[in-house]
């Protein structure tokens, strides 16, 4: 059951991403782009998700714990840092150029459209780098430490 | 650049789905949906059954379109108007970007600014800044 009901949590969310415009980079390039082709669309993706996320949650968290595990799992930093913010802006600059955001990209792999695999081929590099350069930063000042 | 409608129903009723999602994942399991999240665990899993449920839901999120195919006809318009190069280095950007950042769209912009998380907000506003400038330069400075 645990598991069905994740699975349908990623069906619902697929479908909404396919229904909403989110993964068409068209779309998500013209809501940015006020002073061209401007197409508000986009924010009412956003705003409907809120507007159901924000009270679902709210009798959610109500609960001792989720309905098939023994706690709920939300971030434990509170920190806004200069990698929270860095990163974040970063990430809308690669947004801003292909059109893709993670969560609209990974459900339309089903579609077999080209440029959503490439994308995805070349995000997940990119994970893998910012993982690379992250513990080799860490790696760098534990040694300058030890010395 | 490609000319789209404006879709405030489709918009919303996609949204609105994408929150049912969310609500629904914090419910039964107790975990964020945040694709970033998701899909790190996933590729580099610390237990077996941590991998499970990330394959699971990455399956159901595949699934979502064929249901789209199955009831329309077709699948989901994806229009591209960029080059394969700006696909490429943008993936790359984007996959370190959310490393660092500590999620996207989803993680942050629907279940963090869902439940006020302040990290999550100055998250949301900062890429999307990044994105409105990144179009801003593509569109009216360089011109791709």
């Amino acid at each position: 059951m645990k598991l069905f009901l994740t699975y349908l949590a990623g069906v619902v969310f697929g479908l909404g991403i396919a229904i909403s415009g989110m993964a068409n980079p068209a779309k998500v390039l013209n809501f940015f782009d006020v002073f061209g082709a401007w197409d508000p669309s986009l924010a009412f993706v956003m705003g409907a998700a809120l507007l159901v996320t924000a009270p679902g949650y709210m009798l959610v968290f109500k609960r001792p714990k989720p309905a098939f595990a023994e706690s709920f799992k939300l971030p434990g930093t509170r920190l806004i840092d200069r990698k929270l913010v860095l990163g974040s802006f970063t990430f809308g600059l690669g947004w801003g150029l292909a059109g893709f955001c993670p969560g609209a990209a990974l459900p339309v792999i089903s579609t077999g459209n080209p440029s959503v695999l490439i994308f995805t081929v070349s995000m997940v590099a990119g994970l893998f780098l910012a993982r690379w350069m992250i513990t080799n930063t860490a790696r760098r000042r534990d040694a300058a430490q030890a010395n | 650049m490609i000319e789209t409608e404006f879709t405030p129903l489709a918009s919303a009723l996609g949204g609105a789905l994408i929150g049912l999602a969310s609500v629904l994942l914090m419910y039964v399991r107790g975990n964020v949906l945040g694709a970033t999240g998701i899909l790190a665990g996933f590729l580099q899993p610390s237990s077996s059954t941590d991998w499970s449920w990330r394959a699971t839901i990455l399956a159901g999120m595949l699934t979502g379109p064929l249901i789209f195919l199955a009831a329309t006809g077709g699948f989901p318009a994806i229009e591209v108007p960029v080059s394969t190069l700006s696909m490429i280095v943008g993936g790359l950007i984007v996959g370190v970007g959310v490393t660092y950042g500590s999620g996207c769209t989803s993680g942050h912009g629907v279940c963090g600014m869902a439940r006020f998380s302040p990290r999550s907000v100055v998250a949301t506003l900062t890429f999307m800044a990044g994105t409105a400038v990144m179009v801003f330069l593509t569109r009216h400075v360089i011109g791709l």
